[in-house]
């Protein structure tokens, strides 16, 4: 089993060196011919609009959205979550999405990057609460259908959902040591 | 549960979400949207690009707080401003504006030609030139959360961002071949802690993200400080003082991801119109150089 790391911009070493401890093979992606030789996908945090941009320029929408269709799992940490959302809330106008799971999310949602922060949140299926690191971060909003909350805010702001193979975490657990929600998602 | 903001890891961690992008010089809004249409990870806001601060002279001081707002109000991404060395009240003010990255810039006339801004006390992140290895640990010490390494801002010309991108990179595999008590002769000849000279060694890089910055100008310019090996591009003149910027930038943001795909650097290459006319830096007398600046 791959994992495929979406390597257009971003936070992309980090997922990939979490994996490289954990001992899971990794591949960056970055064109469609890439996408044929995994079996999992991580969308990373970053610029969601320069991703998105990215991801139109070099014709990976479809591709990846016929992949996960058919069943592959995918997980977007921050920008990744925005790019796997059905809307994007405060964002450019025509941003480009995968328009995967049906959930929206809000960009920016808690302010600049001096409101930034660091905090433990309780994760559904995990032992004990995960220390989760929000940089410029959007939250999630009205999951509809098979998606589900598994994480918010002690004010109730949704920060991670799953819907099936398909997980969205506001945070990066990537910039921590705790690989519990990487388990997570290759379980999927 | 606790809360805790700015912190470290939410200082360096933005750097470490720009990674693998271009951040571009913009003067105006328009500009600014230009930049994002583009693909750019974040913009430097500033009244006057490096060209023409050369050109026109006199003192180079932050820019007006208006024009920041209005930049910052304009776009989604990150709006990085800048500060003069040493001036610690420029960057209060630019943290009282609420952007996300203050860079202490050797572009604009130093205020102060001893200290440099503890940026330990703030609350925003900020961004440090560095020519070698011991300037780079020297700004980390300080509190810096990501590095550039320097250029010749405003030339267009590459020669001084690979020459200072090479020392740095050159230097850290040095460290790596040492034993431990070389590292501690390292240490002092680089003017740095020995704990952080030796977690460079170990970790065989930085422990912040570390891009180039000054005279890039093309996209092959871009690719090449990427396989040198930095982890993304700063462009100021090169894209808006070109002939067609919208166009550029986007080749520029192109060959910053697929660095290592000349058939795709090729691809964006073509028709760019006309870049940045440039300066050759050699031609350039020793008081205008702006790389030297920074101790």
């Amino acid at each position: 089993m791959i994992v495929g790391i979406l390597a257009l911009q971003g936070a992309f070493r980090e997922h990939e060196e979490m994996l490289t401890r954990m001992g899971v093979p990794c591949l960056q992606v970055r064109l469609p011919r890439d996408l044929a030789k995994v079996d999992r996908l991580i969308i990373p945090g970053g610029e969601s609009t320069t991703i998105g941009k990215l991801l139109v320029m070099y014709d990976l929408i479809e591709p990846i959205r016929q992949r996960v269709l058919a069943g592959m799992p995918i997980w977007g940490t921050c920008a990744g979550a925005i790019l796997l959302s059905s809307k994007i809330i405060d964002g450019k106008a025509d941003q480009p999405s995968l328009h995967l799971m049906d959930i929206d999310s809000r960009r920016n949602a808690f302010g600049s990057q001096l409101d930034s922060f660091e905090a433990d949140v309780n994760v559904a299926g995990l032992d004990a609460p995960f220390h989760t690191v929000f940089i410029r971060a959007p939250i999630l909003e009205n999951p509809q259908g098979a998606c589900h909350t598994i994480a918010t805010l002690p004010d109730g702001r949704v920060v991670a959902a799953l819907q099936g193979h398909m997980l969205a975490t506001s945070f990066h657990p990537e910039l921590t040591l705790d690989d519990r929600i990487h388990r997570l998602f290759l379980s999927l | 549960m606790a809360i805790e903001k700015s912190t470290w890891t939410t200082k360096a961690g933005l750097a470490q979400m720009l990674k693998g992008g271009v951040i571009m010089d913009v003067i105006d809004v328009e500009q600014a949207k230009i930049a994002e249409d583009a693909g750019a990870v974040a913009v430097m806001a500033l009244e006057r690009v490096p060209a023409d601060i050369r050109k026109q002279g006199g003192v180079a001081r932050m820019s007006d707080p208006e024009l920041i707002v209005r930049i910052k109000e304009s776009v989604t991404i990150p709006v990085m401003a800048k500060a003069r060395i040493g001036h610690f009240v420029e960057a209060q003010v630019l943290e009282a504006l609420g952007i996300d990255y203050i860079d202490e810039s050797e572009v604009l006339t130093p205020a102060d030609n001893e200290f440099h801004i503890d940026k330990h006390r703030y609350k925003i992140p900020f961004v440090n030139g560095c020519k070698n290895l011991g300037e780079a640990l020297r700004r980390i010490t300080e509190g810096a959360a990501m590095l550039r390494t320097k250029g010749e801002a405003g030339t267009g010309d590459v020669a001084v961002a690979v020459f200072h991108a090479r020392t740095v990179l050159g230097e850290i595999r040095r460290l790596q071949s040492m034993s431990e008590d070389e590292l501690y002769s390292a240490a002092k000849n680089l003017q740095a802690p020995y704990e952080l000279v030796k977690q460079v060694a170990q970790a065989g890089r930085l422990p912040v993200v570390n891009f180039a910055a000054g005279g890039i100008a093309t996209p092959a310019d871009a690719a090449l400080m990427m396989q040198i090996g930095v982890d993304g591009v700063f462009v100021g003149s090169g894209i808006f003082k070109s002939g067609n910027p919208s166009v550029r930038a986007k080749a520029i943001v192109q060959a910053t991801t697929h660095y290592q795909d000349a058939h795709i650097i090729a691809e964006v290459s073509k028709n760019l119109g006309e870049a940045m006319v440039g300066i050759n830096i050699s031609s350039l007398p020793q008081d205008q150089l702006l790389a030297g600046r920074g101790w």
